[in-house]
């Protein structure tokens, strides 16, 4: 993966293929790139919130090989060769999710700034996990912060979302 | 916010990381979960010229036993790698049950046990727990391979015995005699919180007599640190309340904490008192939990 070309400021920039929602894609980028950067301005996939951009409050959560990770801490080159998801390929063509879907109903959410993050991280444990618990529900997210709902709401729609796979 | 400029390498090989680290010196930092590096050069604490990521180094990934040895556990293996690996759950699920108690789902599933390692805080979960459980730390670099007893590691806050050129391989946790291992953490958050105090035990209990106990302490000193006194004091007694409170007490002398913006140095001490009574007591009763 050490291709690079120099700029006309003298800065390396690399050749990086990520697979983002089931399509490949290459750029070239410099090597200070972070994922959630690479996602919003190369790929202007705007879903992707930054919030924090320190890994505490899970806005910009994406599953990077099915695994939920915070594309603020990420840089885009460590995802070359790899599969990103991002709430944008959450949904299934025009459908929504099923996960989309009960956040609707259980009006999971206010302002929607940290959802994107929640949908892929409450995404992310059902993959893995078709019958989870509140515990498991309330681990999975505790690294999306919420400064609207209380999560009450939040965690009902993803026990509901399990039910209803 | 946007990372500073720096180059990018990701080697193949260790041999090639070790040398490209040997090579380039202090310019260069060794990436791995980023968890903590990308932080430090977001608030500029730190501004390496180049950047190696150990992503492509497969062979520091594994977990397994290995007869003789032990459980080997790879320096690239993440928080979640050890929440999840049958392994550990089995043997040590004192280890998997620390990392599950660490940071938040996304930094577990990042953050690795080399990075936590390496990085010395005092407050780092994984290190008094390994202590506890006499690990060793396989360490390569361009000169060779060298195991370092992962207690005399760290040599300060951020400091370690690791040379510029040097990587950590491998953590391994020696089959045991101790029969039973638990560490408590205390944070003033179920999650995303660091540790105000970690404390860490492993016993090995015979017909209800301690024949050999190990007590590690997290967040309380500049490293962390054993209580030997209390470890000296529990070895030949018989398991009663009254001994773990004692031991409790004796280790609360042993730290030496300071006080900062999470807790005084006075409520360290008190909560070192009551978690080595608890981890003793929940290592004795119930194994390596
Ligand atoms: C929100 C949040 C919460 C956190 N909570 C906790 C917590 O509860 N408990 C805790 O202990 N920590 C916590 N951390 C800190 C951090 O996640 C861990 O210390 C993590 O294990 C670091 O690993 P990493 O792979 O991400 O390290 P990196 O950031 O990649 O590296 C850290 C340092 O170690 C060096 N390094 C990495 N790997 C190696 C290696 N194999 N050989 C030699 N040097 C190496 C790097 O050069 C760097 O200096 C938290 C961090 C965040 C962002
Ligand atoms: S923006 Fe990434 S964790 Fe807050
Ligand atoms: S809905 Fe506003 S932060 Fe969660």
């Amino acid at each position: 993966m050490s291709s690079f070309v120099v700029d006309k400021d003298g800065n390396k920039r690399y050749a990086v293929t990520v697979n983002v929602n089931g399509s490949d894609y290459t750029k070239v980028v410099k090597a200070n790139t972070l994922l959630v950067n690479f996602l919003r301005e190369e790929l202007d996939l705007i879903g992707t919130k930054r919030g924090c951009e320190l890994g505490d409050c899970g806005c910009c959560t994406v599953m990077l090989d099915g695994k939920a990770v915070n594309a603020c801490i990420v840089l885009a080159l460590d995802c070359d060769g790899r599969e990103v998801t991002t709430v944008e390929g959450i949904q299934d063509g025009e459908d929504l999710d099923i996960v989309q879907e009960k956040f609707i109903e259980h009006a999971a959410f206010q302002c929607g700034f940290c959802t994107p993050g929640m949908i892929v991280s409450s995404r992310a444990l059902l993959n893995e996990n078709t019958n989870p618990s509140e515990y498991e529900v309330r681990e999975a997210i505790a690294g999306n912060l919420c400064r609207c709902t209380g999560y009450v709401n939040i965690v009902a729609a993803v026990l509901d979302a399990a039910e209803n796979l | 916010m946007y990372l500073p400029d720096f180059e990018y390498y990701a080697p193949d090989s260790i041999a090639e990381a070790c040398q490209l680290l040997s090579q380039l010196g202090e310019k260069a930092k060794v990436l791995a979960g980023g968890t903590d590096l990308m932080i430090k050069m977001k608030n500029e604490v730190l501004a390496p010229e180049v950047v190696v990521s150990v992503k492509n180094l497969d062979q520091l990934k594994k977990i397994e036993y290995v007869a003789g040895k032990g459980v080997s556990v790879g320096a690239l293996c993440t928080h979640n790698d050890l929440v999840k690996c049958d392994v550990l759950k089995e043997k040590y699920s004192s280890v998997s049950n620390a990392a599950r108690q660490m940071a938040n789902n996304q930094v577990r599933n990042r953050g690795t046990i080399g990075g936590n390692i390496s990085n010395a805080v005092p407050s780092a979960d994984l290190p008094p727990i390994f202590i506890a459980l006499n690990a060793t730390v396989k360490l390569v670099g361009t000169k060779g391979e060298r195991t370092v007893a992962m207690e005399d590691l760290f040599t300060g806050p951020g400091k370690t015995v690791l040379a510029q050129d040097e990587l950590i391989a491998e953590v391994i946790i020696p089959d045991q005699k101790m029969t039973g291992s638990n560490y408590i953490k205390f944070g003033l958050r179920k999650s995303g919180a660091l540790a105000v105090v970690g404390v860490a035990v492993a016993v090995q209990v015979e017909n209800n007599v301690i024949k050999d106990a190990r007590v590690a302490l997290g967040a309380v000193a500049a490293t962390p640190v054993r209580a030997k006194k209390a470890e000296d004091f529990l070895k030949g007694k018989t398991v009663s309340d009254e001994v773990l409170a004692e031991a409790g007490v004796i280790a609360s002398g042993e730290c030496k904490p300071i006080s900062d913006i999470r807790a005084s140095a006075e409520y360290r001490t008190d909560l070192v008192r009551i978690f080595t009574k608890r981890a003793l007591r929940k290592a004795i009763d119930e194994g390596h939990v």
